[in-house]
């Protein structure tokens, strides 16, 4: 295959064109670990054995086809898949190499460490942009004596601040669905998580937000680790460092290959892999 | 170059003329129903509206047939059985209103609401007494029955929507089963298992616990509904940041479901405002002015009317029943809207 320098460029391109973040560079703790990670609804095993590193300060995306169980397990690192009645899990998830499922530990203090941004912009409706904000405060019970600041820069490090500086009183609804994304993750940035779970955050957005999001990643993964799961492979080469594909054949899904991005879209060494990078299928 | 802006229009309005067909149809209609009564032996007022019904129906399905075919006919049978349908509601609504209004306002004068009837008896003059005692008693028994209900039935909606516990389905049976309980049964149980046997005393406190067992299941179930319109999206939201399942519920869903909530009040307040039954049975039925609820008769609107219109029969104990019903009416009136301009006024 011949590729001419018309033709935009490709996907391993674009990931290489990246510098890989360090592991560790800053004091993010050790960052976030699986080991063995199982899922079911009810009797239906719907994720089998992931074993997988989030290294402190770098980004990793999460791909695969629709129902190959990556948004189950991201809800497992956070412990929000136990929000669904009839969920169940096995294996360890190891947060500074502590196991959030261990007996006895505060499940509210896993979630305040492991934020979430959820595919749909989910801002609270009885609540001004303001108070959206600095709702994680509220709802943790954290004391902060200079919010003004907290506010100001949460929304800047969200890429929101400028766009809604004049208007802090208004209700999150009247914002527009990609700035309504970046007020959520401004709110999920103002507890200061170690980790960031993004489950698909720009699915429902135009490509201008889009980027705007991207951005607002590449800036917090400087102080945070971020996993995101995405169905857009651009989007993956594009902000991550490491990249994990997941695949369900009808069973439970699997993951199937882990890499340094650049390495996932240029010689995957899975077939199935290569397969769904290249667009043959998925 | 100069750019012309064309007016702004409404192209999918009818025009002026439009209107004025219809409102000739409409004439006609009437046209022909008083002519119908007239000549055929279709007579008085029920003849009249039969006849007009008819006629409207008849002409606007022709005329629109005509005019823009059969699907605009059928438009405009529809809406004028929708109209008819409006008009038919209204009625006894309008005519409620219009009889208590017309023959209440004879027992209103200046004192109505300060004075008592503790030194007057209901065929005195209207001017020797009022309906303070029975107003205040009415604020005082639904407002101790809210203050008891409204944390009970939020509560119980809350167990039922948020923790949904192992006893989910045994408690939303008896909360639907609750609200088929008859007024009289709710006032029977306050009296056989309070008054009897503990106070031995009718009081307004007994009252409102009376009107508390009809409040909570409306409250209860309204709640319920008003909280499982809260997207999940927004319970998820608040957990993942960190909160308690308690802080969530506290400063995300009720603040959401506020207006609901609000709803569940007035439903709550609705459904025994006008209770009479338990009240006769338990609070002693007052005429003077009692501020203290866990003390003596008190009296309340319901009891006022129900007392006014059974034990005098003189036109003065008639204008004062009705004229207790204009004020409990215009009370709920001003009470339901106070109630929705302040639920509606923050929430955008």
């Amino acid at each position: 295959m011949t590729t001419s320098h018309a033709q935009p460029a490709s996907l391993a391109s674009v990931a290489s064109a990246r510098t890989l973040s360090q592991p560790g560079t800053a004091l993010l703790g050790t960052g976030l670990e699986t080991r063995g990670v199982h899922a079911w609804f009810g009797k239906k095993h719907v994720l089998s054995d992931i074993t997988l590193d989030f290294a402190a300060g770098t980004v990793t995306a999460l791909i695969g086809p629709s129902g190959c169980g990556k948004s189950t397990f991201i809800r497992t690192l956070n412990r929000m898949h136990e929000f669904i009645p009839t969920a169940a899990m096995a294996g360890e998830v190891l947060l500074d190499g502590k196991d959030v499922y261990a007996p006895g530990t505060d499940v509210t203090k896993i979630r305040l460490r492991v934020g979430m941004v959820f595919q749909k912009p989910n801002p609270f409706p009885s609540m001004t942009i303001g108070e959206n904000v600095l709702s994680g405060l509220k709802l943790a019970q954290i004391k902060k004596s200079n919010t003004d600041e907290l506010l100001e820069s949460c929304l800047t490090r969200a890429g929101l601040w400028n766009e809604v500086k004049d208007r802090l009183n208004e209700h999150g609804g009247a914002l527009s669905g990609g700035q309504q994304q970046r007020l959520c993750i401004a709110r999920s940035l103002a507890v200061q998580p170690q980790v960031l779970l993004m489950d698909e955050p720009c699915s429902a957005l135009d490509p201008g937000s889009t980027f705007r999001i991207e951005e607002t990643i590449a800036e917090l993964a400087k102080s945070m680790t971020i996993v995101i799961v995405t169905h857009n492979m651009q989007q993956a080469a594009r902000v991550s460092d490491y990249t994990a594909f997941f695949l369900s054949d009808g069973g439970p899904g699997e993951m199937i290959e882990a890499a340094p991005t650049s390495k996932i879209f240029s010689s995957p060494q899975d077939k199935r892999t290569e397969d769904y990078v290249t667009g043959r299928f998925g | 170059m100069t750019q012309t802006i064309p007016t702004p229009q409404k192209p999918w309005q009818p025009t002026k003329l439009d209107r004025l067909e219809d409102l000739a149809v409409v004439l006609a209609s009437f046209v022909l129903a008083w002519l119908s009564v007239q000549f055929t032996g279709l007579n008085g007022k029920l003849g009249f509206f039969i006849s007009l019904f008819f006629s409207l129906l008849v002409l606007n399905f022709g005329f629109h047939f005509i005019k823009q075919g059969s699907a605009a006919a059928k438009d405009s049978l529809l809406k004028v059985l929708t109209v008819m349908a409006i008009v038919l509601t209204l009625i006894p609504i309008v005519s409620i209103l219009a009889t208590v209004v017309s023959k209440g306002y004879k027992g209103l004068h200046w004192g109505i609401l300060t004075k008592d009837m503790a030194l007057a008896s209901v065929n005195d003059p209207i001017v020797g007494g009022g309906l303070g005692h029975a107003l205040v008693g009415t604020i005082l028994m639904v407002g101790g029955a809210l203050i008891i209900s409204f944390p009970i039935g939020v509560l119980t909606a809350l167990y039922l929507t948020e923790i949904r516990g192992p006893l989910t389905r045994p408690i939303r049976f008896l909360v639907q089963a609750m609200s088929g309980v008859p007024s009289i049964v709710a006032g029977l149980f306050i009296l056989s298992s309070l008054v009897y046997p503990v106070t031995k005393a009718l009081s307004g406190l007994m009252g409102s616990l009376a009107l508390t067992i009809l409040m909570i299941p409306t409250i209860a179930r309204t709640a319920e509904e008003m909280l499982l319109l809260i997207p999940n999206e927004l319970r998820e939201a608040g957990v993942a940041l960190g909160g308690t399942q308690w802080r969530t519920v506290a400063g995300v869903i009720l603040p959401a479901a506020k207006s609901g909530l609000v709803t569940a009040i007035i439903l709550g307040i609705a459904r025994i405002i006008g209770e009479t039954a338990p009240l006769l049975l338990v609070t002693g039925g007052g005429d003077a002015l009692n501020l203290n609820p866990t003390e003596g008769a008190m009296g309340s609107l319901p009891y006022y009317i129900w007392k006014a219109f059974l034990t005098g029969g003189t036109p003065e104990a008639f204008a004062r029943a009705w004229a207790g019903m204009l004020v409990l009416l215009a009370f709920i009136f001003i009470l339901f809207g106070l109630a929705r301009y302040l639920s509606g006024r923050k929430v955008g």
